[in-house]
């Protein structure tokens, strides 16, 4: 009964989308206030429906009600609550309803916060909103209904497939959603501008802090779904260039270059144009990325069961809105005006560099993930694009991003003078080269990515400080201002600093790992980087709805034991499928990383060993920035512009 | 004003001009890393037709043959990859993948040095109803594919 009423929500949450979507729309149009005021309940009336179904999907899996089709292919009544409620989102179909439930929130959020929005803004931001809503009830609707019953239930479900009956996997995707979709916000923001025919700084004011949300929720997504892929898939990867993480990383690349030409367009009123064709291009790159999650259409380690007619659907609808958008945009770009001048050397430019390099980059991302497709379909080659290629086209990119950042962050705003920011810059640069310097000591005759990933990642985390340190002005009191100043101040150096500490991860472990392969019997030590490593036993154990071979292994470092270590094989019958789960000792310099493999003929296992240093800066580095993202959207002046409206006397001015 | 006008066209140029040379090179940059970073995907019979170079790194994909799995001898693990029309044996050392089992598809990368096949890194499937496309397309090509009931 429950999930009768939740597929009856959805489907009249389906069609206040589509009221949302023209009424506003049209009011906007004719300057009728009442009509454009529609546009608020029916959002929040669209995110409360989707919100009751979305609930009752809920309900089915956490009570296993067997005769939902969906809940007997992805759940099973021994399974663990916490993935009793993840598996809602485990499939297809209930990944596709919390993708709209997003959607329909971040709607119905712009309505309630939007009080100070022109009215007819914010009527077509919301009608926009709802056109991409409408869209995807169709999509779930008439492709992917999560509410289809079974005529004769099972006894009990197939359970969830283990490997992502783990709690990194459990958050990854809301918080990948939330940055996705969180984009589809500042896409009706720009449609909506561009229809309007108007930019200007509050306009900036308004999409960045959105921007700025979806982009920490990506980041915190992505480094989730790193995370998980280095302890969970067995070999200690984090990062495999497969064509649907680059799907979730092109929208963060285009995300962080928006996040930084929209302060252009609030502070100077420049970079119009550029700022809305990205607003546009981060959402068509989160539907890129649902296009090639759900249709299959390119081989990756994570497609979902392949369904070429839900591809052509949300091909469709890609087409439709980037076609449409972008068309709007050709025909009204030229009527933004901007206003800023700068100089040669500024902080406008500085940025207009970080905007091209991170657009760059992402096309570059791009071209590697969609060539397999161009060559299949052009030259009849099946052929894949492995990590090489990225390694050699995307990193320069980022080398030229990290050697610009803490520079272009010093400049001032219009014009400023290289020389004064040298002069202001040049301790930091010498000790990062020394960084640098000692990292290639320390190692002996290997490659030189550790060194320069180093030295970079020094430069970047100092080079933020000492900005911080220079914002607090000469004489007493420097702390005490320090402490005090904006928190869009700190956020920024914060998250500049961040990006320094995963550069250096990265670096480090990409150059310095070790591995080791070797079959060792029950008491065996051997020595990998200079620690001892040892299997002390090897049992079977019996957990909640698995079996494991668990093998205790300690590590040791001469006659000191460091970590005592489980790496287990798990069986879960109900799947019929094993996984790996690897012992790791996290530590700040360094991980230990032992995987258990096969039993030997002649006795003993097959045990895999790896030594990789400064593994955890990789994902420590993600939640750094995401935290400085966190910082400056805390920042008062987002509190002022929100609170603006009630202020007396404020009105906004038509340019005109 | 017509000197701000004319310094904004002047700054509207130079970026034109910078993002230029930035797909110029990341063009010419794609194009470099196309040579290394691309591998084929060959089934089993191509490889015996056409047997390519020791330094070429592809991938190859197909079943793994019933009972040619060795493992647990040592650390190196080998097989036998098939499509139906032709086998390839290859050698492997690490830890397989969960899902890798006789009878199964499986990817495998790296290079084929003196009739077999060394793979650096091997995909199996990712759950049981999921087969790599390319393996489906490999065996229909050699008229062997079963469609998996649903």
């Amino acid at each position: 009964m429950i999930s009768e009423l939740g597929h009856f929500a959805l489907i009249l949450a389906g069609f206040v989308a589509l009221f949302q979507a023209v009424v506003p729309f049209i009011g906007a149009h004719r300057g009728w206030s009442s009509w454009m005021a529609a546009a608020v309940p029916a959002a929040t009336a669209q995110f409360l429906l989707t919100a009751f179904s979305f609930a009752a999907l809920t309900h089915a899996f956490v009570t296993s009600d067997f005769t939902l089709k969906l809940v007997v292919e992805n759940s099973h009544s021994l399974k663990p609550m916490l993935y009793k409620v993840s598996g809602v989102w485990g499939n297809h179909e209930g990944s596709m309803l919390l993708w709209v439930l997003i959607l329909t929130l971040f709607g119905a959020l712009c309505g309630w916060f939007g009080r100070n929005l022109p009215p007819s803004l914010k009527a077509r931001v919301l009608s926009v909103q709802a056109m991409i809503a409408a869209a995807f009830f169709a999509f779930i609707l008439f492709t992917s209904n999560p509410f289809l019953r079974l005529a004769v239930p099972p006894m009990d479900g197939h359970d969830l497939n283990p490997l992502l009956q783990d709690p990194g996997l459990a958050f990854h995707p809301p918080f990948l959603y939330l940055g996705y979709v969180g984009l589809s916000l500042t896409f009706s923001f720009a449609v909506a501008a561009l229809i309007e025919g108007r930019v200007d700084a509050a306009w900036g004011r308004w999409v960045r802090p959105w921007t700025l949300v979806s982009w920490m929720f990506l980041t915190v997504g992505i480094a989730l779904g790193s995370w998980w892929a280095y302890y969970e898939l067995g070999w200690g990867g984090f990062w495999f260039w497969d064509p649907v993480e680059n799907a979730s990383f092109m929208p963060w690349l285009i995300a962080a270059a928006l996040l930084h030409c929209a302060i252009v367009v609030e502070k100077r009123e420049s970079l119009k144009n550029w700022t809305i064709l990205l607003a546009i291009l981060a959402f068509g790159f989160s539907l890129i990325g649902t296009f090639i999650v759900r249709s299959g259409v390119i081989t990756s380690v994570h497609a979902f069961a392949n369904d070429p007619e839900r591809g052509v659907f949300i091909l469709a609808i890609l087409a439709v809105f980037m076609g449409g958008a972008l068309t709007l945009y050709a025909a009204r770009a030229g009527a933004m005006q901007s206003k800023g001048v700068f100089g040669l050397v500024s902080r406008e430019s500085a940025l207009v560099a970080n905007n091209i390099l991170l657009a760059v980059s992402c096309f570059t991302v791009f071209i590697g993930t969609i060539w397999p497709l161009v060559a299949e379909l052009l030259f009849g080659r099946k052929l894949t694009v492995g990590a090489p290629f990225f390694n050699a086209a995307f990193t320069p990119f980022m080398v030229a991003l990290a050697v610009i950042l803490p520079l272009g962050a010093l400049l001032p705003w219009k014009r400023g003078r290289l020389g004064r920011v040298a002069m202001q810059l040049w301790p930091v640069a010498l000790l990062a080269v020394a960084v640098g310097l000692l990292a290639f000591a320390v190692q002996t005759g290997r490659s030189a990515l550790a060194p320069i990933g180093i030295a970079l990642g020094t430069w970047l985390i100092l080079g933020s400080l000492r900005d911080l340190w220079l914002r607090t002005g000469r004489g007493e009191g420097r702390l005490r201002r320090l402490v005090h100043l904006p928190r869009a101040d700190w956020g920024k150096s914060v998250a500049h600093a961040g990006l320094g500490v995963t550069f250096i991860g990265i670096a480090a472990m990409t150059a310095w790992q070790i591995e080791d392969i070797r079959v060792a019997k029950i008491g065996d030590r051997f020595e990998v980087g200079g620690y001892g490593i040892q299997l002390d036993k090897v049992e079977e154990v019996k957990g909640p709805n698995y079996f494991s071979t668990m093998a205790t292994m300690t590590v040791w470092d001469g006659d000191r034991q460091i970590a005592m270590l489980h790496p287990e094989k798990r069986v879960y019958p109900v799947a019929q499928m094993p996984t790996t789960e690897a012992g790791i000792d996290n530590g700040i310099w360094r991980d230990f990383y032992l995987v258990i493999g096969d039993p030997q003929a002649a006795g003993g296992y097959a045990v895999r060993t790896y030594v990789k240093p400064f593994a955890n800066w990789i994902w420590a580095g993600a939640i750094i920035m995401a935290g400085g993202g966190l910082l400056s959207l805390t920042d008062r002046r987002f509190r002022v512009a929100a609170g603006a409206a009630k202020a007396p006397g404020r009105r906004p001015v038509p340019a005109e | 004003m017509a000197g701000m006008k004319g310094l904004k066209k002047k700054r509207r140029i130079q970026i034109i001009l910078v993002a230029a040379v930035a797909l110029t090179v990341s063009t010419g940059l794609i194009g470099y890393a196309m040579r290394d970073g691309i591998n084929f995907f060959r089934s089993p019979s191509q490889v015996l037709a056409e047997p390519p170079r020791a330094t070429e790194v592809f991938r190859i994909g197909g079943l793994v043959e019933d009972g040619s799995l060795v493992r647990g001898q040592g650390e190196t693990i080998s097989f036998r990859v098939t499509d139906g029309g032709g086998s390839v044996p290859v050698a492997y050392t690490g830890v397989l993948p969960d899902l890798f089992d006789e009878g199964q598809g499986m990817v495998g990368t790296g290079r084929y040095v003196d009739g077999v096949f060394v793979a650096t890194e091997i995909l199996a499937k990712h759950d049981e109803t999921y087969m790599p496309k390319e393996v489906i397309d490999a065996l229909k090509e050699q008229g062997v594919y079963e469609a998996p009931e649903s």
